[in-house]
């Protein structure tokens, strides 16, 4: 149990009860149901068709790439995949949608019942998957005037480029109890999807976000308690405070002799509350019935097995390999298994060199250059082998650690080599002795107070001198060697 | 007008493709003699919405153009059509008979427009029709009824009124129509001309405004039953942006027409003498049958019980699909807007109050209670149960029989407001033609004489992808009954 459950069940008497849906975007160059791109950014209604249009007459067709990735994500979330599975309309009226229905999957969808285990701070918890369908996403209304939102707005526009675009909705059981473990599913299955390569899972693009239904209930009971639905969560930050604070909300109401609404609430994330939904925001009777312009998705039991055959690696695997190869410390683990493009990337710069040294640099300095240079690990400019380069200049005593982080931010926009940019910089360490002699003894010469408290016993004052003579070799002294000299000088 | 002109209008396609072929006639004459016949009779008429006679001269003009050339054309390059304004036109205004789609111009044309294109076709424009094809008499249109070319103060049937209304009065050679549960076969067999519901898949849907996307089905309209095959093949065939239409389906519809009846097993089917038909229709469908007989078809009565539920399962399954297709008419993004809304749902909702007739609004209203939680299994639910029957039986009646055969419509051409009022005896308009749609099988309205001087249409139904076999028969029949009276009204 996480100190989080410890604390609120100590202090209460109810527990949370969490169930999560995921919508995220499929990575398919093409929408789900037309051939339109699905690239995101570009220029309003410039990626629309008479199909993701809904003009009168159009048709869908399955994208069967979308249908692969949603099975590839249930197999990987150990779901069953339906034989038969279907597409359902959901009917409801809303200006950004196109046809004034969804198509989206109802009671046979193509993934499910399946688990996904999640480390909550080292203790693992087994949440259950309920399903995983595919639907289309709708466009985006932009409410002009005041407020941005749909209510006080002067007009509206609507952009249809992301109408269309495959989502798979991820649905969980009821088994997260605490936000730390809500975010904590979030992060593991973005994980998953990153892993699988089926989703960008690109939280601040709206590619992956998250309805929530946050109830509590007294400890030890079975029964659930009245829920509330939190919709469209796009951060793990959101969905983190969010969560926290409806459960406590509900808390309180209780506490304070209320009485708790089935309803659908807001986020507000200025002003970190929930608040709840007009009634004209989310319909109540979505009417589904079978998608008639579709035929049933049939999922033969070879393709399947290929699926499952071709899994890639999966996050826990390679955090357990990593954890038997390196012995790095788990958060650092999962921290590099978090984004596949980083875990490739330390994996090559690792090879045949010390990850804990590695796993510094790429977690360190390298994603400090990133953030300050306007750069991301897809753009960026430093390959392994020259970052592994640059190590092996510091490994061999060429470089020091502390010129070598100038050298990294050099090589953003230089081509040379490391090597190559030590030399034109200028900073290959000094390891002669007579040259550092002479600097040395000038800085004993220079600060008689320090050389007599040294003396005096105080040994930590000589870290003093060694700044002193760094500063007057610009950081290329050889700091081994400059602390046995200062030794020897002092006496 | 010349009289070689109003010739040309009373031409079947097939007699047209002859003189094109011998260069005794053109294209552009053939299209100009339609011309002229709209004009003469639309007035009255009112079978077109939308006439686009400039393009369909220049149309004729290419195919004339690469006929000299010696450009090896189809059997219907030249032929002048008439569209049902159903199926969207890129360019050309489409309203599905709607005023919610009055100024309504598509950008793209359906996969049957492109494919009557490429075969040459000139289309005419398009005609009159019950708003989203809900009727069975075009006196639902938004724009005025269709009046029948046999006797003007009558309904021509529908939803496809207005293109079997042209057929019949030599406004076009050709027509197209689409057929959700009768409204190619009724108008034929009112109109007294041949029209063909072809099986579920067999004619993509791409382009088709949907009324109920599990029923609709696009299908020719003409004055005999070869037109009718060339036509069928120039429109049939898979097409990738219909996920249900069918791959590999047969292509040759004509090849055989020739072949006869002779050993053919008819299943004469009882549930379609219901009473209250017409004795009139009762005697040329019974007549009809003694002929087919004659030519060697093997009779037998057949009971398909299923067929009582049909009309009603009919109108729970395609109100339901209709609630949701037109959803999409709002007022976001084309046709009618209402003006001085106070919000975006007052704006939805005035948009479709005054863009919607009566009758779309009463379906939109039933399918929508149909689909509600906790209605769905009562109606929705058990319509879909009741289509598996009659699905079934069909199935099992055509391990014995290779046709079945009966009436397209209880009555005649009936008097125009004669049942405006009242939706349920408009309903039963369809009860002969409906369980078909149902099933997605194939069937058949051909002339079969008339009753009080109005044609009176005998309805062969086939198994699915059993058109030839269908039309084999429909041709032997017609054949030799002869091709019958033309309607007064276009004695010009």
């Amino acid at each position: 149990m996480t100190a989080a459950v410890a604390e609120e069940v100590g202090a209460r008497r109810y527990e949370t009860v969490i169930g999560i849906e995921t919508h995220c975007e499929l990575a398919t160059a093409t929408k789900m149901f037309c051939a339109c791109p699905t690239a995101f950014g570009a220029e309003p209604n410039t990626q629309v068709c008479p199909v993701c249009l809904g003009e009168p007459g159009s048709l869908p067709v399955v994208n069967a790439r979308a249908v692969e990735y949603a099975a590839r994500i249930g197999v990987a979330l150990h779901c069953r995949i339906a034989e038969r599975s279907q597409f359902h309309r959901k009917n409801y009226f809303y200006p950004d949608m196109p046809k004034n229905y969804q198509i989206s999957q109802y009671d046979e969808p193509l993934c499910v019942g399946g688990w996904l285990d999640v480390d909550v701070d080292g203790a693992a918890r087994r949440i259950g998957i309920t399903r995983v369908h595919l639907e289309e996403d709708t466009g985006k209304s932009l409410h002009v005037g005041a407020t941005g939102r749909i209510h006080g707005a002067d007009y509206s526009l609507v952009d249809y480029n992301r109408a269309g675009i495959p989502l798979v909705e991820i649905v969980s059981e009821p088994d997260l109890r605490s936000a730390d473990e809500a975010r904590a599913y979030a992060e593991e299955l973005r994980a998953v999807l990153l892993a699988l390569g089926v989703s960008d899972a690109k939280l601040e693009e709206g590619s992956m976000r998250f309805d929530v239904n946050v109830s509590i209930r007294p400890v030890g009971h079975a029964e659930l308690g009245t829920k509330v639905e939190l919709k469209n969560l796009n951060s793990l930050r959101s969905l983190h405070r969010a969560v926290g604070y409806e459960a406590e909300r509900q808390r309180r109401v209780l506490a304070d002799g209320g009485e708790l609404a089935q309803e659908t609430r807001h986020w507000d994330e200025g002003a970190g509350r929930t608040e709840p939904m007009r009634s004209k925001e989310y319909a109540t009777d979505y009417r589904y019935f079978p998608e008639p312009d579709l035929v049933p998705i049939q999922a033969t039991a070879d393709w399947v097995e290929r699926l499952r055959a071709t899994l890639p690696e999966l996050p826990a695997e390679q955090r357990a390999r990593l954890a038997e190869a390196t012995g790095l410390p788990a958060k650092e683990i999962g921290w590099l298994v978090r984004d596949p493009e980083v875990l490739a990337y330390f994996q090559k710069v690792a090879e045949g060199r010390d990850p804990r040294v590695v796993a510094g640099w790429v977690m360190g300095e390298l994603q400090r250059d990133l953030r300050e240079l306007d750069h991301t690990m897809a753009t960026n400019p430093v390959s392994p082998e020259r970052l592994g380069g640059l190590l092996d200049l510091v490994a061999a005593g060429t470089v020091s650690a502390t010129a070598a982080k100038d050298v990294l931010a050099e090589m953003f926009s230089s081509d040379a080599s490391p090597a190559v940019i030590v030399d034109r910089k200028g900073l290959a360490q000094i390891s002669d002795t007579a040259e550092l002699e002479a600097v040395v003894d000038r800085v004993v010469a220079a600060n008689p107070e320090l050389v007599d408290k040294v003396r005096g016993g105080k040994r930590g004052v000589l870290g003093a001198l060694v700044g002193q003579v760094m500063r007057e070799t610009h950081g290329r002294a050889n700091p081994k060697l400059v602390n046995e000299l200062l030794e020897r000088a002092i006496g | 007008m010349s009289a070689s002109a109003a010739g040309l209008a009373d031409l079947t396609a097939h007699e047209l493709a002859e003189r094109f072929a011998a260069g005794e006639a053109t294209a552009v004459a053939a299209t100009e003699a339609a011309l002229e016949r709209i004009r003469a009779t639309d007035e009255r008429l009112h079978a077109f919405l939308t006439v686009t006679g400039e393009q369909a001269l220049a149309d004729a003009a290419a195919v004339d153009a690469a006929r000299r050339r010696g450009e090896r054309l189809g059997p219907l390059a030249g032929v002048p059509l008439a569209l049902k304004d159903v199926l969207v036109t890129k360019g050309v205004r489409t309203t599905a008979g709607s005023r919610i789609l009055d100024e309504f111009v598509p950008p793209y044309d359906a996969t049957v427009v492109a494919r009557l294109r490429q075969a040459g076709v000139v289309i005419l424009g398009k005609t009159n029709m019950d708003e989203f094809a809900m009727g069975s008499s075009t006196e639902n249109s938004g724009f005025g009824p269709t009046r029948n070319p046999w006797d003007t103060s009558r309904v021509p049937g529908g939803s496809s009124g207005g293109s079997a209304a042209a057929v019949a009065a030599g406004q076009a050679a050709l027509g197209i129509g689409t057929d959700t549960g009768g409204s190619i076969r009724q108008p034929a067999s009112l109109c007294g001309i041949v029209g063909v519901k072809p099986t579920y898949g067999l004619v993509s849907r791409y382009g088709l405004i949907a009324f109920a996307s599990s029923l609709d089905q696009v299908g020719p309209l003409t004055r005999d039953v070869r037109d009718a095959a060339t036509l069928l093949e120039a429109i049939s065939g898979h097409d990738p942006m219909d996920s249900t239409s069918i791959p590999g389906t047969p292509t040759d519809f004509s090849s055989r027409l020739e072949a006869g009846v002779d050993g053919l097993r008819v299943g004469v089917v009882e549930e379609l003498f219901l009473e209250g038909t017409d004795p009139g229709v009762l005697a040329r469908v019974r007549e009809a049958l003694d002929r087919l007989e004659r030519l060697g078809a093997r009779l037998e009565p057949c009971s398909l019980p299923s067929f009582e539920y049909a009309l009603s399962a009919y109108y729970l399954i395609a109100p339901a699909e209709c609630s949701s297709n037109l959803a999409r008419y709002d007022g976001v993004r084309w046709g009618l807007r209402a003006k001085d809304a106070s919000d975006v749902v007052d704006m939805m909702q005035r948009t479709r109050q005054a863009g919607f007739g009566p009758e779309v609004k009463r379906r939109i209203m039933l399918g929508t209670y149909a689909l509600s939680a906790g209605y769905y299994d009562a109606y929705y639910g058990q319509a879909q149960k009741a289509r598996t029957l009659v699905l079934r039986e069909l199935e099992d009646a055509f391990q014995r029989f290779d046709l079945l055969a009966g009436p397209t419509s209880p009555t005649v051409a009936f008097p125009i407001g004669e049942r405006v009022d009242d939706p349920l005896a408009m309903y039963l308009s369809d009860v002969f033609t409906i369980p078909v749609n149902l099933a997605g099988n194939a069937a058949v309205s051909v002339p079969a004489g008339l009753a009080e001087g109005l044609p009176v249409g005998l309805q062969l139904i086939a198994p699915a992808l059993g058109e030839a076999t269908m039309l084999r028969a429909a041709w032997a029949f017609e054949q030799d009954l002869g091709l019958g009276a033309r309607p007064k009204e276009v004695d010009l």
